[in-house]
């Protein structure tokens, strides 16, 4: 166990969660909850009710100009000018390479001004990638510090939310967002998410964060709400297959390896990677993100070695129990040729091998 | 919380003498709500050898691993079986019933260098 640094950087949430007795963690140099009532219980809540999370660690950049459209576009696998005001897209920040800087949101609120949302541990690195990259009419604000971030989760996530705005938030489609006023603070209202279930994810400023974290916990009690930690973010992503950098992506991992093909349009014109992936595709994509679930006793976890016929095959990217499937899951690595469905693998879990198989995924689709 | 009778380790685990040359082994109470949900409890089989210090399990919640160390040397002699199917009991009595192994002890005068209970919550306090 360790005790929090000075170094470590905190949300404008940190005192509420140290307060109510939140575990905290060093998450990639953030001091945040881990858990707070319990990584299971949390996550059950969320997929039956609604749980809410403390996200102001994740960083936020503005994109401004007459070339803002043209800077994202650029750098990012998806295309921004399919995006209308008020939507949002899943893409990636490549390097020329093809691997991952990043996987970023996209929201676009005009046709001059885009705003990013970026993981905690690569903001500062994000952003110097784009001004590095800048080379149009385009001025990129780092805009961590002006937000805080609140994701609420779950079933009851919509009704939770509705008590404290105006805004009507039954017509904002998945991947849209409203600038409103929560509580009578300003608040840009997206219907996004890391779980896996129907919920918003709401951009305030941090001086707001203390009070509206305290009224959604109490609009949401009717509901059974439950405040919620990175811990049951992870598995509850997981489930969904979500990706996780640093795990299932990084520098050295492609979008095509990854399973995420869908969010690199290549008819768009240039960007920054589509050279690598064009002779990646051409050459063929040796590896592949698979799915997995354990058929004998053990847990796989990250980093561990996957077998194949008694040989090393590939690593463990993510994994652990999953709270609603009541399996351990995980998703991991393999020669493209050798990941299909139904394929036997081994995971070496602490020098001993344990039978594993591969399987469809997400492990978890909430019905609609 | 802690038991007077008990002897501690600085990696968490506690034994109790049974006064038939055994003791039996646990967690703390400190060591499982760090852990937080327990899901998976791995312990060695009857009759294996374990070695003070050494790795004789794992003891695995949602969030992560964690090695279970033998407190002192000897034979195991009994195995908790009900923590296979219920490891979540590690996180509800870690100090009486979620009992892990029962050893039959080597070298009893290992006992001398654990901690009293005394001890050990003031090492876990000031960790």
């Amino acid at each position: 166990m360790s005790v929090p640094g000075g170094s470590l950087r905190t949300t404008a949430l940190n005192g509420v969660h140290r307060k109510a007795g939140a575990k905290m963690v060093d998450f990639g140099g953030w001091d945040m909850p881990v858990q707070y009532s319990g990584i299971l219980d949390e996550h059950h809540n969320v997929r039956k009710a609604v749980g809410l999370f403390d996200v102001s660690h994740m960083g936020e950049i503005e994109v401004r100009g007459p070339e803002a459209l043209q800077l994202v576009n650029f750098l990012s696998t998806n295309d921004a000018a399919r995006l209308q005001p008020g939507q949002a897209q899943y893409s990636g920040l490549l390097y020329g390479h093809g691997g991952f800087v990043d996987d970023i949101l996209v929201h676009k609120i005009d046709d001059r001004h885009f705003f990013l949302c970026v993981n905690a541990s690569n903001q500062d690195k994000d952003f110097e990638h784009i001004r590095t990259h800048n080379r149009f009419d385009a001025e990129v604000e780092f805009a961590g510090e002006r937000y805080a971030q609140l994701a609420v989760q779950g079933p009851s996530a919509l009704q939770t939310l509705q008590k404290l705005t105006q805004t009507d938030l039954a017509p904002i489609a998945y991947y849209h967002f409203v600038d409103g006023v929560v509580s009578g603070a300003p608040a840009r209202i997206a219907r996004t998410g890391y779980t896996g279930e129907d919920g918003f994810e709401i951009y305030i400023a941090p001086v707001e964060a203390e009070r509206i974290w305290r009224e959604l916990l109490e609009a949401g009690k009717e509901f059974g709400i439950k405040p919620c930690g990175l811990g049951a973010r992870n598995t509850l992503r997981l489930e969904s297959k979500m990706a996780l950098y640093g795990h299932e992506i990084d520098a050295t991992i492609t979008p095509w390896e990854a399973g995420l093909g869908w969010i690199v349009k290549m008819d768009k014109g240039d960007f920054l990677g589509r050279d690598a992936l064009a002779r990646q595709k051409q050459e063929g994509v040796k590896r592949k993100l698979a799915a997995f679930e354990m058929t004998e006793r053990g847990i796989a976890r990250d980093g561990y070695e996957v077998y194949l016929d008694g040989q090393p095959a590939g690593w463990v990217t993510s994994g652990g129990p999953s709270p609603t499937l009541n399996k351990n899951i995980g998703l991991c690595y393999l020669p493209s040729d050798r990941a299909a469905i139904g394929t036997r693998i081994e995971i070496m879990i602490r020098n001993q091998p344990a039978g594993a198989v591969i399987v469809p995924s997400p492990f978890y689709k909430r019905e609609k | 919380m802690y038991p007077a009778n008990y002897s501690y380790t600085k990696e968490h685990e506690w034994v109790r003498l049974e006064g038939d040359g055994t003791g039996t082994v646990g967690i703390t109470f400190h060591a499982q709500n760090e852990l937080g949900d327990i899901v998976y409890v791995d312990l060695p089989k009857v009759g294996a050898t374990v070695e003070t210090g050494k790795t004789m399990g794992s003891v695995e919640s949602v969030k992560a691993v964690s090695d279970v160390y033998a407190p002192v040397s000897g034979e195991v002699v009994a195995v908790n079986e009900t923590l296979s199917e219920a490891p979540e009991k590690l996180n509800e009595d870690p100090h009486e019933s979620a009992w892990l192994v029962k050893i039959k002890l080597s070298n009893p005068e290992e006992i001398k260098q654990l901690l009293s209970a005394a001890d050990y919550q003031s090492y876990i306090g000031a960790e």
